[in-house]
């Protein structure tokens, strides 16, 4: 028999470290699939980390090291593959999580796979990937010692690089397509960047194409109010124009937004059961180190419930041989509670059949399943199959299903 | 694995005529070349017969990898004869030593 995990968290940055590290330490039987030989995600590659709370010194590669201690100390299972797709078995409960070479199966599944610096698609972007445009700059800054170059892009990123980069080079142009004085960044960011000698900036623009020889020589800048282009003479572009999620092997599975990152509820559920999402790759407002661990341990914890709800109910009413009266009920409802009592005193003398009282405030999944939208709401099932269904609008009926 | 500096690179890559040559060019700060490294290593076991395998750390030889139309990490060049037989940049690699395995075996297969 194959094994079967407990969770399955596809990718190995913050979110999905912060997930395996709640689901290992609930005793959850945890595999984390990475596509790359070190864990860590983009944070891996950024150097200059200064706001996970609690760090104010360390570089990324240093607190996703950290992370990953964090997961061992647990026992969570590592693996590297790239996965390719996603599929539910016929129950609905059990995934199979497939990659280039493996199969593996789980009861839930965690997508983490994060985000990846997006192309702008101009020309001459890609012909001189390597040979001057960067989306990377701690990789490529030496390169650059005493030029001048060009960074597209406004926001946090953008700005940060940009900083981090007046170290190495001669002059950065940021190209800003808003209004003078406008940027994305957060106030912090855009007041360190004004004060900098070495970052000029060019408003109302952007870089309509990459030139050159062999190598980047100059760039074409086009003023977006005017639609005038002109030549720009640098010998490197950096772009940090916002990432692409990496969505596209559960395209058709789970919902996405139009930009295609992954829709969740603030549990981190999508819209399939027991499959969940954390960190970049969701559709959410904040992308950092800190906001995808908070949603790695939402998920993770939900997942843990998710298995829960989901082997009870298989175990007491789906696979039950004797027909279940399933009580759907609430302790901070009194309607509910008289209910109930009234219903297990009922039931106490005539007993073929089993009775299973469930919370429905906390299964709302399974409540919703059945349709239960008022309580108390109990329903006779037989064989997996619901029979009857009696509501708090016909409780005189309880007799008859009992 | 030989490591080159802007002094042997001549003579180690370009005036090396009984194999071809794969250069591995990196830095400290390109954290996707580190990772990468392990894994060039296992290939340099597996195609050293045909190929003589060396890495450059740009660091203190960037006009030299200037110079070689190298001007951003990763990036990875198999010289033969003192003639570029091919180059992987870094959208090429997209952080994956399997498409390094790729590039390396394209240009093997016709050494």
């Amino acid at each position: 028999m194959e094994k079967i995990y407990d969770t399955i968290i596809i990718g190995g940055g913050p979110g999905g470290l912060s997930a395996a590290i709640y689901a290992a330490r609930s005793k959850m039987r945890t595999l984390v699939i990475e596509q790359k030989r070190k864990t860590g995600g983009q944070a891996a590659t950024t150097s200059e980390m200064e706001n996970y709370p609690g760090f104010p010194s360390a570089s990324g590669p240093e607190i996703m090291d950290k992370f990953k201690e964090h997961c061992d100390k647990f026992g969570v299972e590592f693996t590297k593959g790239k996965v390719e797709k996603v599929e539910l078995e016929d129950d609905g409960f059990l995934k199979r999580i497939i990659t280039k070479d493996q199969t593996f199966v789980s009861k839930t599944v965690i997508i983490g796979t994060g985000a990846e610096p997006r192309v702008l698609g101009i020309r001459g972007e890609n012909t001189f990937r390597g040979r001057g445009v960067s989306y990377c700059a701690t990789c490529d800054a030496d390169f650059f010692e005493d030029l001048d170059i060009v960074v597209v892009g406004n926001g946090n990123t953008a700005v940060e690089e940009a900083i981090y980069l007046t170290k190495f080079v001669n002059k950065v142009t940021m190209i800003v397509i808003h209004d003078q004085g406008v940027m994305d960044a957060d106030k912090v960011a855009q007041e360190q960047a004004m004060e900098n000698e070495k970052i000029e900036f060019i408003w109302n623009s952007t870089v309509s194409e990459i030139g050159g020889e062999d190598m980047v020589d100059h760039v074409m800048i086009k003023n977006v109010k005017t639609g005038h282009a002109e030549k720009f003479a640098c010998d490197g572009v950096f772009m940090f124009v916002g990432t692409v999620p990496r969505s596209s092997f559960v395209e058709g599975l789970v919902e996405l937004s139009p930009q295609k990152y992954i829709k969740v509820n603030e549990r981190m559920e999508t819209n399939v059961p027991g499959i969940f999402a954390c960190g970049d790759v969701t559709d959410k407002f904040l992308r950092q180190v800190v906001t995808a661990a908070g949603d790695g341990a939402v998920a993770a914890v939900v997942a843990e419930k998710y298995i829960e709800e989901e082997e009870n109910w298989n175990k007491k009413v789906k696979n039950s041989v004797d027909p279940v009266l399933v009580a759907f009920w609430s302790p901070i409802d009194s309607v509910s509670m008289d209910a109930m009592s009234e219903l297990e005193k009922m039931h106490s003398v005539q007993a073929s059949t089993k009775l299973v009282k469930i919370d429905a405030y906390k299964n709302q999944r399974i409540a919703s399943k059945y349709g239960v939208s008022n309580i108390p709401t109990i329903l006779r099932i037989e064989n997996g199959q619901v029979k009857n269904i009696v509501t708090s609008n016909n409780m005189n009926d309880l007799k008859k299903i009992i | 694995m030989i490591e080159l500096t802007k002094d042997n690179f001549e003579a180690e890559v370009l005036q090396c005529t009984d194999k071809a040559v794969f250069v591995d060019f990196w830095s400290d700060g390109c954290e996707v070349c580190l990772e990468l490294m392990p894994g060039v290593h296992e290939l340099e076991a597996k195609y050293s017969d045909k190929i003589k395998f060396a890495s450059l750390n740009i660091k203190g030889a960037r006009r030299l990898a200037i110079s070689q139309k190298v001007m951003g990490l990763p990036a990875m060049i198999i010289y033969s004869q003192g003639q570029v037989m091919g180059r992987i940049t870094p959208d090429e690699i997209d952080e994956s030593i399997d498409n390094v395995e790729s590039f390396i075996e394209s240009i093997y297969k016709n050494l």
